[in-house]
């Protein structure tokens, strides 16, 4: 039987009787979104399987009973039992013309229209009087046609069938050619894979040079040579200790035979991933035929080993995205021609270790992803809000195609197009602990960059030592380390009783393995003259922190083993395993640690990725120092903002003035007090917050200092207190966020002080629109224009902006970024300037790049002067010029 | 052709309890002495017994868990017993233990002392006194009366649900 087909059917019986159990229940809890997603996904794997290889009758089976299931995904259909009975009975059908496609290798004749007419009739939400009743519905009768034109006539079947067996022939050799290489260095790996179905006798002589094992035996082996090793280690400890023992000799040969036989085993775990890509050739060919399209498909480095069980795991995710590549990606032979391309579209398929991954990439030289279209699409599935999708970066829109339910195809073909899949494929992949990514550049194609661990029973791991307990942690998982002691550059700081380290002028939270794991006492963390800690610095999605250890061992290779189920509600460890020396010690999960000791958005941030609609606001947190100062309510300003903290003698404060300086890095700089009463202590050291600028530097007085923690920057009431911003809530705390500008300004008075402040009386204030897609520029230009002495109103948009036009809000100036999803900056000033209710109002225009192509497009949709983004002094001279201009004008 | 993950198969429960009353005329019990009491196991579901073994700590795990220890290349959890019944703790690192297959983990329950293994007529089987204190009623099959002294024979699968018990707490 065709390798195929035979193992279309062990999967496709395996999906069905699947497919049995979760619609039962899914008949008892209608509304489970999980169940009905993957019902979904199990019937749309089994239709695209058909369509491959050449099963009409089955195919249109399945697309029907996919069409209804998509509407139950969708909300449109609810399911009742009667929904329910009908897909049993669709997959009732299916299971019948496998029996006999399994027995004859050809599909059986036979009418399923009856079915399908139902199973259409139901995706139009029409009522069905009776399931057993043929009803002949006659309106869902042409959409059927439609989709299924001319679906399985005996001529066609047989003609399909024929096509199907040349095909086979001419694929044969250039298969063979590929894979060749691989199949030569270890000729074991065919044989490794159960072959549930007898295949026929009479095999070439090849096989005879191979054997069939089960996987379970060499799984069985693999663990004997485990024990083997560990016995031999053991032994070896032993004989170290003498000096002179007869054993040694001999023991050194048991050691080299061991390590060759561990070798060995690990070896026939190992497989070239040519073996996933086998079917490749044949799926492009009749895609480009079913699609007319000239594909050429490269594969690379296929020779390229990886653990059997990882290799398992992603041939789904590959053949999947090479489909989509090569439906979606390419372009029509017309298309590409007119897009100055060749007419022939290419999919190249690359993998290569790295660094104890392997790197898997597809890259195809099509279209590449549109993100204005995804754009809009995420808009009108609602799976977006227009400001969730005006703050996203292209690359994370382009990301979402691996949201569920999202497609970028046009029309829904049999090949792909639901939006199915690509969740699938990312959900696979990380599930094995591999990464998938995307670049895509529009009109020049996309390369997806899949990242898997080699082997996900063995792994390099970091033994570390905490409180005499050993621990290892998944290299992948550590960036760097970093030795620190009282004397060398890198101190451990504390922030209350939160430990820091600073790292390349960055503060580096700090976990100490002992305390999250209660191995001690917390408080012994003085270090004392000569001593040492060390840091492993850790990354958990964009979160980086530090986990404190006493002791640093070496890399190991080790097995990971599942821990028992009675500590699996422990976030803190992935696994166990069993070190050379034959001790068990557990495996740290940075990604548990960071969720239990910080509080952060850490956890979620995991979880956002699949509910893609959140993954913006992760993205948009920002550190803030939370501190204390005169009263007892917490305080905040971003961490950015803050140049240093520092701790400065209280008797070095000198008076001047009226004022309080300290001698700073040679210069003298001022303190400010916070109004409410904070005051400089007695003696001892005063914590000081250091907000430098250019020249100038202000130390802010504060009680203590709290914590630093991420957060959305939400402030949710502007505070009427001069000082502050506002107030949000941090660590479910409403919490005053300080405007730092107020007490620069109260430090130095000139600081943000124009030259021309005074063209204007103190009566008259200026009101100003700001323009920009950013909540954290608006929060902090606001305080700064404000300042300065403008009223201030802000817009998230140029949308925003001009409903403030049509409500017939008037402003002085209008600032605006460039850089805006949506309207940009040029369009809403030729907005502007197009009618004539603002057409006199000056704009300026912000960005944090200004060239001079930029400048000249500026000016002619009419900016009266451009601005860089960071620039506050430019920003208020041109205000102030700007204005004065226009009074000059008026 | 996607082998899709059917993880939430509802694979079957296996949790049958081993009823000794199962027909048959006796039973085999491997039996364990801790603080004086004789307990018994049954046979079948002891894989081993071993001598005083030195444990891996596990932080944060519940009290009941007394460390981890490698068994010919398996990781092998250790349960006090003495803590699981409420009895006060004894040095663990001089206790021995009877390793147990459950659900193909492997626990090793720590007791003081490994003793001979009884064939015990049904006849003389009795349920738990309802008056038996509840954490021992909980994990208790029943009574066997012995020539002088009593064998309370222990569930594993009760025995192991030290997560429900912390939750209970």
């Amino acid at each position: 039987m065709d390798e195929l087909l035979s193992e279309f059917l062990t999967e496709t019986s395996e999906s069905l009787s699947t497919l049995d159990v979760e619609l039962v229940r899914l008949e008892q809890e209608p509304n489970a979104p999980d169940l009905i997603d993957n019902i979904f996904r199990l019937v749309h794997t089994i239709k695209g399987t058909c369509g491959f290889l050449g099963l009409p009758r089955l195919e249109a089976v399945a697309h029907s009973a996919e069409n209804v299931l998509g509407k139950v995904r969708d909300h449109e259909l609810v399911v009742t039992p009667v929904a329910v009975s009908l897909i049993l009975k669709s997959l009732d059908r299916i299971k019948d013309i496998l029996a006999a496609l399994e027995a004859t290798e050809a599909e059986p004749e036979g009418d399923d229209s009856d079915l399908i007419g139902q199973l259409d009739a139901m995706a139009l939400g029409q009522v069905i009087p009776g399931i057993d009743e043929p009803a002949a519905e006659p309106e869902a009768k042409p959409v059927e046609r439609q989709l299924k034109e001319g679906e399985a006539t005996e001529e066609e079947l047989e003609r399909a069938f024929l096509e199907t067996e040349i095909e086979e022939t001419e694929i044969e050799p250039i298969e063979v050619a590929e894979i060749a290489a691989p199949v030569k260095a270890t000729p074991i790996e065919a044989k490794v894979e159960p072959e549930p179905h007898a295949e026929k006798s009479g095999e070439p002589s090849v096989a005879s040079q191979s054997i069939r094992v089960s996987v379970d035996v060499l799984e069985t082996l693999m663990t004997m040579v485990s024990e083997l090793v560990l016995t031999r280690n053991q032994l070896m400890q032993m004989v170290r200790g003498q000096a002179d023992s007869e054993f040694k000799v001999p023991l050194q040969r048991l050691s080299h035979v061991t390590t060759e036989l561990q070798e060995g085993v690990m070896k026939t775990r190992m497989q070239p991933i040519g073996n996933a890509w086998a079917k490749l050739p044949r799926i492009i060919r009749d895609l480009g035929h079913e699609l007319d399209k000239k594909i050429d498909l490269q594969m690379l480095g296929a020779d390229t080993e990886l653990d059997r069980q990882v290799l398992e795991m992603i041939k789904d995710p590959l053949t999947h995205m090479v489909r989509n590549s090569a439906d979606h990606g390419l372009e029509t032979p017309a298309e590409r021609a007119a897009a100055g391309k060749t007419e022939t579209g290419k999919v190249v398929l690359n993998a290569y270790h790295e660094g104890g991954h392997i790197i898997i990439q597809i890259k195809d030289d099509g279209r590449g992803i549109n993100v204005e279209k995804l754009r809009a699409k995420m808009l009108s599935t609602g799976m977006a809000t227009e400001a969730e999708v005006g703050e996203m970066t292209d690359q994370q829109i382009q990301m979402q195609i691996f949201a569920a339910g999202v497609s970028t195809a046009e029309k829904v073909t049999s090949v792909s197009g639901r939006g199915v899949g690509m969740d699938v494929v990312r959900t696979n992949i990380e599930k094995i602990g591999g990464t998938v990514e995307l670049a895509s550049q529009w009109g020049k194609g996309s390369t997806f960059t899949i990242k898997i661990p080699l082997t996900l029973a063995i792994v390099s791991a970091l033994i570390v030592e905490s409180c005499e307990d050993r621990f290892a942690i998944p290299q992948l998982s550590v960036v760097e380390l970093v030795r620190a002691s009282k004397e060398s550059e890198h101190r451990i700081e504390m922030i209350k009783d939160t430990p820091v380290l600073r790292l390349r002028n960055r503060l580096l939270p700090l976990v100490y393995l002992g305390d999250c794991l209660k191995l001690a006492n917390a408080s012994e963390h003085e270090l004392t003259e000569g001593a040492e800690v060390f840091v492993v610095v850790s990354q958990v999605g964009s979160y980086t922190f530090g986990i404190v250890v006493d002791r640093v061992f070496d890399t190991e290779e080790i097995v990971v083993k599942p821990v028992t189920p009675l500590l699996r509600d422990i976030a803190m460890f992935s696994g166990n395993t069993i070190l050379g020396d034959g001790s068990v010690i557990m495996i740290l999960d940075p990604n548990g640690i960071a969720a239990t000791t910080s509080d952060t958005k850490v956890g979620e941030r995991s979880d956002d990725d699949e509910h893609h609609a959140q993954a913006v606001s992760a993205s948009d947190t920002t550190t803030m120092l939370v501190f204390r100062a005169g009263s007892e309510e917490p305080k905040a300003v971003p961490l950015s903002l803050v140049a240093r903290l520092e701790e400065i003698e209280v008797d070095t404060v000198e008076n001047a003035n009226g004022q309080n300086l300290v001698q700073y890095r040679g210069k003298l700089m001022p303190l400010v007090k916070m109004d409410d009463g904070c005051n400089i202590r007695e003696s001892g050291r005063q914590p000081i917050l250091v907000f430098a600028d250019g020249d100038h530097s202000m130390g802010l007085v504060v009680d203590e200092i709290v914590d630093i923690v991420e957060s959305r920057l939400d402030i949710e009431l502007t505070a009427s207190q001069a000082g502050y911003l506002g107030s949000a809530v941090i660590e479910g705390k409403a919490t005053n966020i300080i405007d730092v500008g107020h007490y620069l300004s109260a430090a130095f008075s000139d600081w943000f002080t124009s030259p021309d402040e005074a063209a204007f009386g103190e009566d008259d204030v200026r009101s100003l629109l700001l323009v920009d897609d950013s909540p954290f520029f608006r929060n902090m230009l606001t305080p700064l224009l404000e300042v300065a002495g403008y009223k201030v109103t802000v817009a998230a948009n140029g949308d925003e902006a001009l409903a403030l036009r049509e409500k017939g809000v008037a402003f002085d100036c209008i600032v605006s970024d460039i850089e805006m999803p949506g309207m940009n900056g040029f369009e809403l000033a030729e907005q502007v300037k197009s009618d004539s209710r603002w057409q006199e109002t000056p704009i300026v225009a912000l960005s944090s790049h200004v060239n001079p192509k930029d400048l000249e497009r500026g000016r002619n949709v009419g900016f009266s002067d451009y601005v860089g983004k960071f620039d506050r002094d430019a920003l208020l001279s041109t205000l102030s010029q700007t204005l004065a201009e226009k009074v000059e004008v008026a | 052709m996607s082998a899709q993950d059917t993880s939430n198969s509802n694979s079957p429960s296996l949790d049958a309890v081993d009823e000794p009353s199962n027909g048959a005329e006796s039973e085999e019990f491997v039996t364990a002495i801790i603080d004086g009491q004789l307990f018994g196991i049954p046979v079948l579901s002891v894989q081993d017994v071993l001598g005083p073994q030195s444990l891996a700590n596990i932080p944060l795990a519940p009290p009941e868990v007394a460390g981890s220890l490698n068994l010919r290349g398996r990781v092998v959890t250790a349960i006090d017993l003495r803590k699981r019944l409420g009895m006060e703790p004894a040095d663990r690192e001089k206790s021995m233990s009877i390793v147990v297959d459950h659900h193909g983990e492997l626990y090793s329950l720590l007791i003081d002392e490994v003793g001979e293994v009884l064939r015990v007529p049904m006849l003389n089987y009795e349920r738990n006194p309802p008056t038996l204190d509840p954490r021992w009623r909980d994990i208790s099959q029943g009574i066997f009366r012995l020539d002088g002294r009593l064998l309370v024979i222990l569930q594993v699968q009760r025995l192991l649900d030290i997560i429900k018990l912390a939750v209970a707490a």
